[in-house]
């Protein structure tokens, strides 16, 4: 690890302030940041932990019903406080392991956006507003491929809002090694449609299935998605499976998702 | 029923309240005063000629107190390899240098170049990345038989090629077994890879180097599981110091599995460094080092032949087998897929004609050894998958096909120059039949059938030649080194007891087991007794932990120095009792003169070896302290078998294990506890080895599974409850202990059986065209050969 500057403010202003420093860089949970940062393949001037700023914190239901969760709210507490959004708690408490639930944060997921990450796929398929401190994004324009999002220089997630749906589910195939997902599906059936979102598969990451959607507005059952043809994303290769494999567990797994879903 | 504490009683290992309590000492937990740290360059290119290395920069930097490179260290010796192995002509294979630092050429990513010794680690780090290497990078060679090719980069230029040795075993019977193969009614025919694996102990390597400028004396702290060796082999073949001043201490060992037998370049550098710097040097290496530095295991490319007759027995095998090395050999490299592979062909099963061929392969890839089982797991692999090939190509059941030629008669000679002394295949394989519920496969297919999964059942047996010796044997096959093992007992005035053995545990429990055996001898508290090891000013000479060694040849150690001790002690008590030595008797702690009610306690005896008033001074020398040398006359030979049933997911390829069971033979057995928790332990690797673990090289030789990230390991929810048994016991003949060692056995049986299994659960699915998959079974692979 190479030294750095740590600072760790009580409000988002602070936090701004302290990231307008040159290459500073916002921590969240470090789930992700920390083992860079001990493998020397990142050298921030300086730290801004985001985990002390109370506005940050916590679950809550907006004024639209939305479930809304603070940026720097735990995966561990995700899964034991968001209840109102079932298949999200389920997402949360299946990501990693407890060590891992503990410390990492929502909003340190989504800026991250890993292309295996489990939550791009639950804020995708929910059509959840990602809110920073500036402005509200929707998911739909929030991820910009692997480790890319709408997210500007000094710009900070301050909350997510996820519109509840009237059901959903995520299933996640996990890599054999690192217990990510090699794919994960994550669907959510709202009054005005379906949303599928599919993480870990393509090399663009998250994306929606447009055709499984289209298919599962008319008829929300396994069957529906049987005749598609798999996505026609390019798929990731590597030594843990071919595009091939991928393509095909996402269509395995979406139709997992929809009949855990009911 | 076993007395309490004695042979036979499941005592919980006592060293498990300092590991469980985060008070074990390792050796990162050493750090002396005016400690500097090391930090190594380590190529990251696979192949390539040094033609610069600028470290100017890099000296200027803070904290930075010497940097080292390969012009260090010309003149001194390279790491030495401890085993010859000679060639299918009768000359000695080729033997590269290997030096400490890389001299001239780099050869595999992680290959050490330079080394910065700095006041602090993070100094140390920051000063490697100041130094300027110029490499001239060279083709790799990572695939074995593009390697043997003519043409082909040359790992060693100073080689004529990068075959290290080209072996057949037993030569003499070659054109026996073409003949044989000839006359076949059947010939059944597999080819398949033997994964590298990457060793992973919890604990990552370290070492210390001191050196006391007022004695002269060098001291290396190492994770090592035979620190005799390493004095042994850094003292005389590297730096040339003696042993009397060379101390070599490896104290608690958090795992090893084969990968700390060897002597490393980093101990060599740090005991070095320590020396010329005059202030010790301390190397703690990272996971990632831990990935490119430690010795890799297993790599082969197997084809395997078995011939049969038209009743179905086993008339010939024939194999040919590349052997990846790596680009240096490592300490026991070349005796691994020879002496300890080929000689375990024979397996269970009584093959008259048996001809094993092995090319090892120098590549750009981290240097090969002994892994967990060590050559035998690949004997095993390739024969019980050939095995099950074959009863399914005949359409026979392959417990009866393995039944029908299992060896019955023992002491057994195999066509491979190896005699079983003892064993029973056919009551292992029923008590496996019983603990597996084998009558009960057909109803649990039938589950697996109603949830959408396909079940499989895989079954196979092993054998293993373990507690590895003797000495004169191996010495003609090749090892540079004995393979005895010692002990010495010291008995305090007090009674209580201390042995100093040259096995080391490094997570086997051995302070627990060696007492159990030394207090069942003497019939004291196994508490009276305390075992040492792990320090070469302690112990005797020993040969250290390996091959499923500790018990069958270091226990027997123990065993004949309490011999000594107790022969002694009787003597001091028939002087006290005024009787003759021939009359006493000790039972439970207590000396008795046979047929009276004399007697004395252990206590008494022992204080009076030491406060020798009344003492036969004229014919006995005061002092309790006896020291033996073990050499046994042969291996031992544990065997087992082994089931497995997996499910299938028909839609992912996805395998999980509903059930393991484990009928195991390990002769004797002093802690059934332990012997348990070293089975499931092996088996956990086994799996993972099956299921999970590959190490992958592209084809430039950078190491694709670098980190836990791509490199899959085992985790509890990967592996089911295991039922295990060994009650099954043939003693061994020839050692005082009769037991045959449990170590390795899990590892060595159990991935044939997942992929029998596996392989059962596709074909009874109808994809018939699935013969074989290789290792590791990944979803991915399982379900691409689902495709067809």
């Amino acid at each position: 690890m190479y030294a750095f500057d740590f600072e760790r403010p009580a409000t988002i202003d602070d936090a701004l302030k302290a990231l307008g420093a040159e290459d500073a860089q916002a921590l969240g949970g470090g789930q992700t940041l920390i083992p860079t940062l001990k493998s020397r393949l990142a050298s921030p001037s300086k730290l801004v932990s985001l985990t002390a700023i109370p506005e940050l914190k916590g679950i809550s239901t907006g004024d639209d019903g939305t479930l809304c969760i603070g940026a720097a709210t735990t995966h561990a507490e995700v899964a034991a406080g968001a209840g109102a959004y079932p298949a999200l708690a389920a997402l949360a408490g299946n990501i990693g392991d407890p060590a891992v639930r503990n410390r990492g944060t929502i909003g340190g997921s989504l800026a991250n956006n890993d292309p295996s990450a489990c939550y791009p796929a639950a804020a995708l398929a929910s059509g959840a507003t990602i809110v920073t401190n500036s402005r509200r994004i929707p998911a739909d324009e929030f991820f910009d491929g692997m480790f890319t999002t709408a997210l500007e220089e000094g710009e900070i997630i301050v909350e997510v809002h996820f519109p509840i749906p009237q059901a959903a589910n995520y299933q996640k195939f996990e890599q054999p090694a690192s217990r990510f997902a090699l794919v994960g599906v994550f669907v959510a059936r709202y009054p005005d449609g379906v949303r599928v979102a599919v993480t870990g598969a393509a090399e663009d990451g998250v994306f929606r299935w447009a055709e499984a959607e289209a298919a599962l507005a008319s008829d929300f059952s396994a069957g529906a998605i049987a005749g598609l043809d798999v996505p026609g994303n390019a798929m990731i290769g590597d030594l843990h499976g071919s595009p091939e494999y991928r393509a095909h567990l996402v269509k395995v797994m979406t139709g997992r998702a929809v009949k855990a879903a009911g | 029923m076993p007395k309490d504490g004695g042979i036979g009683a499941s005592t919980k290992r006592r060293e498990d309240i300092r590991f469980l309590t985060g008070t074990g000492q390792y050796t990162d937990d050493i750090n002396l005063r005016g400690q500097a740290h090391v930090a190594f360059l380590r190529s990251d290119v696979a192949h390539g000629r040094i033609k610069g290395i600028d470290t100017q920069a890099a000296a200027a930097m803070p904290g930075v107190v010497r940097i080292f490179t390969g012009a260090d260290f010309e003149g001194i010796g390279g790491l030495p390899c401890g085993w010859q192995v000679t060639d299918r002509q009768g000359n000695p294979m080729q033997e590269p240098g290997h030096p400490v630092l890389a001299q001239g050429k780099v050869r595999h990513v992680g290959d050490p170049i330079a080394a910065v010794v700095a006041e602090t680690r993070e100094q140390a780090r920051d000063a490697v990345e100041a130094i300027e290497v110029d490499i001239e990078e060279l083709p790799a060679v990572v695939d074995m038989k593009a390697a043997l090719a003519e043409g082909a980069p040359k790992v060693h230029d100073d080689l004529s090629s990068n075959l290290c040795y080209d072996w057949g075993f037993v030569e003499e019977n070659k054109a026996a077994v073409e003949e044989a193969f000839a006359k076949a009614a059947h010939v059944t025919t597999l080819e398949l890879v033997n994964n590298r694996l990457i060793a992973n102990p919890m604990e990552p390597r370290v070492a210390v180097g001191d050196f006391a400028p007022h004695s002269g004396d060098s001291t290396l702290y190492t994770t090592s599981q035979n620190p005799h060796v390493i004095r042994l082999l850094m003292g005389a073949f590297v730096l040339g110091i003696p042993e009397h001043k060379l101390r070599v201490v490896a104290p608690d060992v958090g795992g090893g599995f084969g990968s700390k037998i060897f002597h490393y370049a980093e101990e060599a550098f740090c005991t070095f460094a320590a020396k010329q710097l005059k202030r010790p040097v301390k190397w703690t290496s990272s996971r990632a080092e831990a990935f490119m530095s430690d010795a890799h295991g297993r790599d082969h490319v197997t084809k395997i032949e078995l011939a049969l007759d038209a009743e179905n027995n086993f008339t010939a095998l024939r194999t040919e087998t590349h052997a990846n090395m790596g680009a240096y050999l490592s300490t026991f490299a070349p005796s691994v897929p020879t002496w300890l592979h080929g000689t375990l062909m024979a397996g269970n099963y009584k093959t008259p004609l048996i001809y094993v061929n092995v090319k090892a392969v120098f590549t750009n890839t981290v240097p090969v050894d002994a892994y967990r089982g060590a050559g035998r797991p690949e004997a095993t692999y390739q024969l019980e998958r050939v095995i099950d090939k074959a009863a399914r190509e005949l359409g026979v059941d392959p417990i009866a096909l393995r039944r029908q030629n299992f060896v019955t008669e023992f002491p057994y000679a195999t066509p491979v120059a190896v005699e079983y002394d003892t064993g029973d295949y056919v009551a292992t394989m029923d008590k496996l039949e019983q603990i597996a519920d084998l009558a009960g496969f057909e109803k649990r297919l039938a589950e697996s059938k109603a949830r959408g999964k396909l079940r499989g059942l895989g079954v196979n047996c092993y054998i293993e030649a373990c507690g590895i010796a003797p000495s004169n044997l191996v010495g003609q096959l090749g090892a540079r080194a004995g393979l005895y093992e010692s002990a010495t007992v010291r008995v305090n005035a007090t009674g209580g007891l201390v042995v100093m053995t040259g096995s080391h545990s490094h997570g086997q429990g051995h302070e627990t087991s060696f007492p159990q055996v030394v207090a069942d001898m003497i019939g004291i508290d196994a508490n009276m007794v305390e075992i040492e090891h792990g320090d070469t000013d302690k112990a005797p000479m020993g040969m250290g932990t390996y091959g499923s060694r500790s018990l069958a040849v270091g226990g027997s150690a123990i065993v004949r120095a309490t011999e000594k001790i107790i022969a002694k002690a009787k003597k001091i008590a028939a002087h006290i009792m005024e009787a003759s030595a021939d009359d006493i008797e000790l039972k439970d702690g207590r000396f008795t003169v046979a047929g009276t009610d004399k007697s004395l306690a252990w206590g008494d005896v022992t204080l009076a070896a030491y406060v020798p008033h009344n003492y036969p001074l004229e014919e006995l020398e005061p002092g309790l302290e006896e020291t033996a040398f073990y050499d046994p006359s042969n291996f031992t030979y544990p065997a087992g078998a082994y089931a497995c049933e997996v499910e299938v997911d028909p839609e992912t390829g996805k395998v999980t294990i509903e059930s393991f069971a484990a009928a195991d033979d390990f002769g004797n057995i002093v802690n059934p506890m332990i012997v348990s928790g070293q089975v499931h332990g092996g088996l956990a690797q086994g799996i993972g080895q099956a299921l999970l673990e590959g190490c992958v090289y592209d084809e430039n030789g950078q190491l694709l599974t670098g980190s836990y990230m791509d490199y899959a390991m085992p985790r509890a929810a990967d592996v089911p409850f295991y039922s295990v048994d060994h009650s099954c016991q043939t003693p061994c003949t020839h050692n005082p202990l009769g037991v045959k060692g449990c170590g390795e056995a899990g590892a060595i049986g159990s991935p044939p059986a997942v992929v029998n299994a596996v392989v059962d659960a596709l074909q009874r699915a109808g994809h018939t065209g699935v013969t074989h998959i290789d290792m590791p079974l990944s979803p991915s692979r399982v379900w691409s050969a689902m495709q067809g």
